[in-house]
């Protein structure tokens, strides 16, 4: 077997559909975070894929700039997340997406 | 590049991955996420970015994964029940599987050069990210300082 682009990018598809399973089929709202994390990491995979096969070679690692500006996005977002669900958990005393219900009309 | 590598890889993260994503006990789900991406930090090394890979073990296993174990025990009482599992989420993603894949093998303009790992030294990351870069480098610290500052406000305790 040899390592293509197309290879990478399938990986990076069943990294995106295993974390899309994880944030549509659990309740429990910390695992809706942990599939959203996951989908972030196939999208790294990607731009460093393509990147690392791209036939021009820009001067600036442009690839792993966008990766890196990625992670600390998702780091954000992952300790913002978390925080919400701590909240949350106060407040209801439940993580269970679906009896948090105030909301609904 | 050494296939078998590549293979093993492939395999042990996207095991990982589906533990994680389908584990009902929470704390092993969490640890197999800290795992899957050890997997996917061997990936970036293997594509020549070593420092986006040491980047992704020492944020993802190092801190993200700490915080959620961390939350998971502060929402104990509450991690002990069941929870339900929507098949309906399973249908959509192999739905969506099927349809990314039909679509890569379709596409004939992907470039398909052997494999050349092409290495990038710390010393082109840190130049770039002082010179072309440098203004999403400040607004990713704004953010960062937003966020942190933020979540911080959430879980504050009220004052008595």
């Amino acid at each position: 077997m040899i390592a293509t682009l197309q290879i990478f990018l399938i990986i990076s598809a069943a990294l995106f559909s295993i974390g899309l399973l994880a944030a549509l089929s659990r309740r429990h709202a910390i695992f809706i975070l942990i599939g959203i994390e996951m989908m972030l990491a196939a999208a790294n995979l990607n731009f460093i894929a393509f990147w690392q096969f791209s036939p021009v070679r820009a001067p600036q690692p442009v690839g792993v700039m966008f990766v890196i500006f990625t992670i600390a996005i998702a780091a954000a977002e992952a300790a913002v997340g978390l925080a919400m669900v701590i909240a949350v958990y106060r407040h209801f005393r439940t993580t269970n997406v679906d009896q948090l219900t105030r909301l609904k009309g | 590049m050494n296939s078998v590598a590549f293979a093993v890889i492939a395999i042990f993260t996207l095991v990982f991955a589906v533990a994680a994503a389908t584990n009902p006990r929470l704390m092993h789900a969490a640890l197999s996420f800290a795992v899957m991406f050890v997997g996917i930090a061997a990936f970036f090394f293997l594509l020549g970015a070593e420092f986006v890979g040491l980047v992704q073990i020492f944020v993802y296993v190092g801190a993200v994964a700490v915080l959620i174990v961390f939350t998971i025990l502060l929402t104990r009482r509450d991690a002990e029940e069941r929870h339900g599992f929507k098949w309906g989420g399973v249908v959509v993603a192999i739905g969506v599987f099927v349809g990314l894949v039909w679509a890569i093998l379709k596409t004939n303009s992907l470039p398909t050069l052997p494999y050349l790992v092409k290495a990038v030294t710390v010393k082109e990351i840190g130049t770039t990210l002082m010179t072309q870069d440098v203004w999403p480098l400040m607004c990713v610290g704004v953010l960062l300082t937003a966020a942190l500052i933020g979540a911080l406000v959430l879980v504050m305790e009220d004052e008595p």
